[in-house]
């Protein structure tokens, strides 16, 4: 670990004016640090925030919720507003890490989760242009069985790792982000990138900014929602498949449906044209069968993860069915 | 159960360092408080193959801390170095992740951000990281002193009379022993004398070996590991960075600390190497094995040769006249791979176990039925009867406890939902040996016993097996005896592995004690009532001066002339999703012949232990390795998969609890190991049972089955 420059502000204003170049803020440090500990992060200055009062869980005018970036993930799941009309949410940060690691992790960091791609994570490989810009995709030719199927680029295969996003980007959730020039809120679906010839580049937060706040819209699906992780083994595991799924089920018909996707992709991956296949129709197992091989339409397997097809196809099927209690 | 009362053998007392480790006032060998310790940081290799160019040392001699930046440039030359061990004494790199130089300063932080600076450049040479097509050029070799190839009969002949044959090839993954503990030592010189605080397996092994390496007497060498964190194997054999310690202490004039990080635990400590296995089993019509041909391919290092030694146990499993054991080791540009719990027979049982059942499956036959068929009465190679064998009864009690015969022998047949439901089942084993050891039994004149032994504590419960046997004897409470061991000053005892302990120092902590029984009914006549008062009153008796005896018991047998090995038998059943070939042990039911149990307690928890393992060697672990850079892509917890809690069911583990005096006056043949034997081939041969498809290469993970 290199030697670093640390500060703890009590307030938002302070820590963005302490931001300089490089510099990284602290929550949770459940990935920062390990990141540091490796030599792949190398700030010149640490900002611990967790002084900062950004914790809240609060109701938002409307219907929504508000969440804190600095309320835990195990809060998270666990707070009353989150069970009740965010099952899917409680259910995805359940899936993810274990106990002790979501009791320290909180939102905000969740989202900046970095790519668990041992390319990235180990400096000794040679070649990574996510950690090394223009030096080369390893995975491409290596160890690539947990890597994306969709939407990666010649620079980068790696994937997203988070759980909790692939919840929150099925739920249309909104970032709240502040900076020295003001707020400003990103649609979930537009705040993670997909790595195309930049895969340095995770998020489009701008240096400096802040997550201060995750909003969720109102939800007609609380009733119809489920969390499916496949992974090697049954618990603090990252995911070879999850899916987030969600349906809003009027007499049989879904009215509506959100379909996302972990461990596929750059980012946390929305099923769009699934859940158009899905909308509008009787939900029925033909139906679902459909709108999941719709999901992985165009997917390219690498050397190693071929499997992720069908899996993710099947487990999109098992997740609906499951949500809308189809047979 | 209480501590206060007398106890027999067998009693389930509760370890005796119980407390001492859960609170943290157990010491392991980097949490000693040495006066002016300094703090090492290993520079590891980040080629396979080649040698050290130069090193850039970007000032790290001059930042805040630092002590020293040795280097093979300026390393202080060693009177005995070996080749297998990289301890900086020349430029040559044999594998990734060996280390190639060291920093010591002030503080651990000092001395990771120094070593971290250091830019090492290569001259990289041509890689052997191929292991198939090292075949061609590998060899024959030994594990310990036992040959790798043995035969006997006409395997060719037999396999042409049978009538009907499987021949399939297995293959299971290099692994990393990952003790919670990581490798550390602290040394220290006074003048010409090294004290070590090792975590090892083996003190009397560290010091003789220290002892040639620095050119120096035996007897100036100590080495102190009161606890080990878990070894496994990878702390059996002295290894560079414990050398690398001991040099640096002697180069900087002060006490140096190392400890591995969890990452640089992949590679220069060894691991268990990948094997490739064909079997061949050949039957007549009534079902008799005709012939076995088990032909190993496994890798070790190019500076040390290691055979894992995954064709022995097929020779003593079975009853067959015609039987072919080969063994050929592949040398690759990787770290020396090393004993690994159940080296050999983990692996092995898994391939001929698996081989086993695909012939009962061909044949149409219950998997229990068809073993029962081919029931080795009698040594198979030397027609010998061993010295105990029930496995007979472990196939029955297990077999009931389990509900076999509910099995429907249809593959695909069980279902739950989505969810396939399998039941398989595999033969255990592991050879029964132990070594010379010596321990003390002594009556201290405040009444309380000292029981001590230059043996190890590396989690197995040797503390309060020591107590156990000398309180049994003596026919005291526990609670009166105080064990010591793991300090080279005490009587010496051998490594703490392949599952010798309990039979090695066990006979010697009972020798030592009846001895000492024998002191005290002469010095009391025949009223001795046993502990507390009595016993420092006959102290008094003996002039103040305890009343002690340190004996030294050497083996009954030589295993070479007489076949001495456990046995057991494991039932699996196993929940496969159909779509997603994730797979969940429910249930595992096991029985074993092991000789006499010292412990029921901590038996049972070697046990469950090894069968723990054994489902992470059929489900989870694996040391993927990147084989174009020889290097490991998965060096931390969160990626090498070892089970937790929610992948482990019910395991329902018993012992027959039948004493073997032939090997030793204890009775107890051994426990540490024979639990990961057979379970790999238990649980795949339940996911077989479950979803009609055969993965022959381990660990079976989803991908596998939803790709079969």
């Amino acid at each position: 670990m290199n030697p670093f420059e640390y500060q703890r502000p009590l307030d938002i204003s302070t820590t963005l004016q302490a931001f300089s170049s490089g510099a990284r803020f602290l929550a949770g440090g459940t990935n920062l640090i390990d990141l540091m500990k490796n030599g792949v992060e190398k700030p010149p200055k640490l900002i611990d925030i967790n002084r900062v009062a950004l914790a809240e869980i609060q109701p938002l005018p409307g219907g929504g919720v508000r969440l804190g970036a600095l309320a835990r993930n195990a809060d998270t799941a666990n707070h009353p507003l989150v069970r009740e009309h965010y099952p899917l949410l409680s259910r995805a940060i359940l899936a993810g890490a274990s106990p002790q690691i979501r009791n320290m992790a909180t939102n905000g960091g969740n989202l900046l989760q970095r790519t668990r791609c041992p390319y990235f994570m180990y400096t000794e490989f040679p070649a990574c242009n996510k950690r090394v810009p223009g030096s080369g995709c390893a995975a491409i030719g290596g160890s690539n069985r947990m890597h994306a199927i969709l939407g990666a680029s010649e620079a980068c295969v790696a994937v997203h790792p988070s759980d909790m996003c692939v919840a929150l980007a099925a739920l249309d959730a909104t970032v709240l982000v502040r900076g020295v020039n003001g707020e400003r809120s990103i649609p979930f679906a537009d705040f993670h990138r997909l790595p195309g010839e930049t895969p340095q580049v995770d998020t489009n937060l701008k240096e400096g900014e802040l997550i201060v706040a995750i909003d969720l819209p109102p939800s007609p699906y609380s009733a119809h929602s489920h969390y499916l992780k496949i992974r090697d083994r049954a618990s603090y595991d990252f995911a070879l498949v999850s899916v987030a799924a969600a349906l809003e089920i009027e007499g049989g018909r879904i009215r509506g449906a959100r379909i996302a996707l972990g461990g596929v992709a750059h980012k946390p991956w929305r099923a769009e044209s699934a859940e158009r296949a899905l909308a509008g129709k009787q939900a029925s197992r033909p139906v679902v069968e459909a709108a999941a091989a719709e999901a992985v339409h165009g997917a390219k397997p690498l050397s190693q993860n071929a499997f992720k097809i069908p899996l993710a196809r099947r487990a999109i099927v098992r997740a609906l069915n499951i949500a809308g209690g189809i047979a | 159960m209480s501590t206060s009362r007398t106890i027999s053998i067998g009693d389930p007392l509760a370890r005796v360092d119980g407390v001492a480790k859960v609170t943290g006032s157990a010491q392991y060998a980097a949490e000693f408080r040495i006066a002016g310790v300094t703090h090492a940081s290993l520079v590891l290799s980040t080629v396979p193959s080649g040698r050290i160019a130069s090193i850039d040392r970007n000032g790290a001699d001059h930042l805040p801390g630092v002590i020293a930046v040795i280097t093979p440039e300026n390393a202080i030359r060693l009177a005995g170095p070996e080749r297998r061990l990289t301890i900086l004494q020349d430029d040559q790199v044999f594998y990734q992740n060996q280390p190639v130089a060291v920093v010591v300063a002030e503080t651990l932080e000092q001395a990771q951000f120094a070593a971290s600076c250091v830019t090492v450049r290569y001259e990289s040479a041509p890689a052997k990281l191929d292991f198939k097509a090292g075949f061609a050029s590998a060899h024959p070799s030994k594990h310990n002193d036992e040959p790798g190839d043995q035969s006997w009969g006409d395997v060719e002949a037999g396999l042409a009379r049978a009538s009907a044959k499987v021949d399939q090839i297995y293959t299971t993954p290099i692994q990393h022993h990952n003790p919670m503990e990581p490798h550390a030592t602290i040394a220290r010189w006074d003048g010409e004398k090294l004290t070590l605080h090792d975590a090892t397996q083996h003190i009397s092994g560290v010091k003789e070996k220290l002892a040639g390496i620095f050119g120096i007497s035996k007897e100036d060498v100590s080495v102190d590991c009161p606890f080990t964190g878990g070894a496994f194997g990878c702390k059996g054999q002295v290894w560079s960075h414990v050398v690398i310690a001991a040099l640096a202490a002697k180069q900087v004039g002060r006490p140096v600390k190392l400890v591995m990080e969890r990452p640089q635990m992949f590679g220069p400590i060894g691991a268990r190497p990948r094997t490739h296995q064909r079997v061949t089993l050949g039957v007549d019509s009534e079902g008799k094995l005709t012939a076995i041909r088990h032909e190993v391919h496994t890798n070790t290092s190019l500076i040390e040769d290691y055979l894992e030694s995954a064709a022995f146990p097929t020779r003593v499993m079975y009853a067959c006249p015609n039987i072919s054991t080969t063994s050929r080791v592949v040398n690759l540009n990787l770290g020396t791979p090393t004993y690994m719990r159940a080296p050999g027979i983990a692996t092995g049982t898994y391939a001929i176990e698996v081989a086993m059942d695909e012939m009962a499956c061909a044949l149409n036959m219950d998997p229990l039925q068809f073993r029962l068929l081919n029931y080795a009465e009698f040594d198979p190679h030397s027609g010998k009867p061993f010295t105990e064998k029930n496995l007979r009864e472990c196939y029955k009690q297990g077999a009931e406890r389990f509900g076999w015969s509910r099995r429907n022998p249809k593959p695909g047949s069980m279902r739950e939902g989505r969810q396939l439901i399998g039941l398989g089942m595999a033969t255990e084993t592991y050879p029964g040996k132990n070594l010379p050891a010596s321990a003390l039994v002594s009556v201290q004149p405040n009444g309380r016993v000292l029981v001590a032994s230059g043996t190890q504590e590396i989690g197995t419960g040797s503390y309060t097996i020591m107590t156990e046997i000398a309180a049994s004897v003596l026919g005291i409470a526990p609670s009166l005896v105080d064990a010591r061991l793991g300090d080279t000053s005490l009587p010496e005892a051998p490594i703490s592995a392949g599952s010798m302990s309990t039979a090695s120092v066990g006979p010697a902590v009972q020798a030592a004690a009846e001895q000492v029984r024998g002191k005290l009914r002469e010095l009391a006549g025949i009223n001795m009532t046993p502990g507390g008062d009595s016993f420092s009153e006959l102290v008094r008796k003996n002039g103040g001066r305890p009343i002690e005896a340190t004996a030294k018991t050497e083996p009954q047998i030589k295993s070479i002339d007489v076949p001495c090995h456990s046995f057991g038998a494991i039932f699996a059943e196993v929940a496969v999703d159909e779509d997603f070939g994730t797979t969940r042990v429910r249930r595992i039911v096991a029985v074993y012949d092991v000789g006499r149990i010292v412990n029921r307690r901590t038996a049972n928890s070697q046990f469950i232990g090894g069968i723990v393992w054994g489902i992470s060697l059929a489900l989870h672990e694996v040391t993927d390795i990147d084989w174009r850079y020889g290097r490991i892509t998965n060096p931390d917890l969160a990626s090498y998969l070892v089970p937790v809690n929610a992948d482990i069911p019910s395991i329902d583990a018993a012992a027959l609890d039948i004493p073997d005096y032939k090997l030793d006056s204890v009775g107890a043949r051994g426990i540490g190991e024979i639990g990961i034997t057979g379970t790999g081939a238990a649980v795949a041969n339940a996911i077989f049972h479950a979803t009609g498809k055969r993965v022959r290469d381990l660990p079976i993970t989803p991908d596998k089955l939803v790709s079969v």
